[in-house]
């Protein structure tokens, strides 16, 4: 049961930008231009950063979805997302990538935690500054949407099927009210 | 040195915002409307919750500047930002209030931590939604800001003096975008 009064027929980000509507302008306005931009980072590998960092803050809900939505964009591996879950420095993506989430990773333990040659090793890679800011930004936006969801006590309703037909849906339209 | 290339001179969010303003417009915005519109908690006691949060996560920057804005807006009761930052359990505050920081404590370390006891105890001091919305909001907004302006390591002044006009401005004119 959330801690606070939501229509919990909506999924659950839905029902908290729905409790509160004008937090949702900004927070919408934001997700579209830090996860739908394409310059640099693909939308699918900004989908995989956020569903990473919502798998290391145990946010079952959000690492789901984000994780579904990241497959859906980068369809080539099936595996791609539980591969990376399950150990990303293994997993069949780029060297660059591998990099950023290094850096993802410890952003999401605390900022202090990323060190001169993370990020002089992406760059090694050819990760562009304002690649590193938007794999800095969206851990941190994570750590926010995982501690909103998960302190106000929401539970996913979700199925399989309603899971993967709402990833499909933002896959190809994005974020909108 | 920050991470990447960020304005000389421009400390902590503001040299980031500058950076990416197109990020920056909405990051703004957010903490406009959840440190300063209609909320059963008052600007000081929201920026109180904000230094709290940035204090856990020890980002100096954020934990210097809020406390400051907190200082300013608690007026003449200033000292209560430090009284807190020492121990809320004992600080002048009301039983509401210290009820929410243990919420936003648990939203800092561990937010599914938050239990249904905790929340209790804060309607219990009269927490109605709106009170424990907005402070678990504030609590990971604050986890947000804290890491964007250390993961990127953007310039923090080392005096306290520097942190008293930031306050100000935070406490009058609240969060508009540097130009």
């Amino acid at each position: 049961m959330p801690h606070i009064q939501l229509d919990e027929s909506l999924p659950g980000m839905q029902s908290l930008l729905k409790f509160r509507p004008e937090i949702a302008e900004p927070l919408l306005t934001l997700m579209t231009i830090l996860m739908r931009g394409d310059e640099g980072l693909s939308k699918g590998e900004r989908e995989l950063i956020a569903a990473f960092v919502s798998d290391l803050n145990k946010c079952n809900a959000c690492a789901n979805i984000h994780g579904a939505i990241s497959q859906c964009l980068i369809s080539e591996n099936p595996q791609m997302v539980d591969n990376v879950m399950d150990n990303y420095k293994n997993a069949p993506i780029s060297e660059k990538l591998k990099a950023l989430l290094s850096i993802a990773e410890s952003v999401q333990k605390g900022g202090k935690n990323v060190k001169k040659e993370q990020i002089e090793g992406a760059k090694n890679y050819g990760s562009t500054d304002q690649e590193i800011h938007d794999t800095v930004l969206i851990s941190s936006l994570f750590c926010l949407f995982n501690k909103y969801i998960d302190g106000l006590g929401l539970v996913s309703n979700d199925t399989n099927d309603s899971l993967n037909l709402r990833a499909k849906m933002i896959a190809e339209f994005g974020y909108s009210k | 040195m920050p991470h990447i290339p960020l304005a000389e001179g421009v400390p902590g969010i503001r040299s980031l915002v500058m950076y990416r303003p197109d990020t920056g417009a909405p990051l703004y915005e957010l903490a406009q409307i959840l440190l300063r519109d209609e909320s059963p908690l008052s600007p000081a006691e929201r920026e109180l919750i904000a230094t709290y949060v940035s204090y856990l996560n020890e980002c100096k920057f954020c934990m210097n500047s809020h406390a400051a804005a907190a200082r300013y807006l608690y007026k003449e009761n200033s000292e209560t930002v430090d009284i807190v930052l020492d121990n809320y359990e004992t600080a002048p505050i009301s039983d509401k209030l210290k009820a929410l920081l243990t919420i936003a404590g648990k939203v800092q370390t561990d937010a599914r931590t938050v239990s249904d006891e905790d929340v209790a105890m804060a309607r219990s001091h009269g927490a109605v939604d709106r009170d424990i919305h907005d402070t678990v909001l504030i609590a990971a907004a604050f986890c947000m800001f804290n890491r964007y302006v250390d993961g990127l390591d953007t310039l923090t002044p080392e005096t306290s003096d520097a942190y008293v006009p930031m306050g100000e401005r935070m406490g009058t004119l609240g969060y508009v975008l540097p130009k």
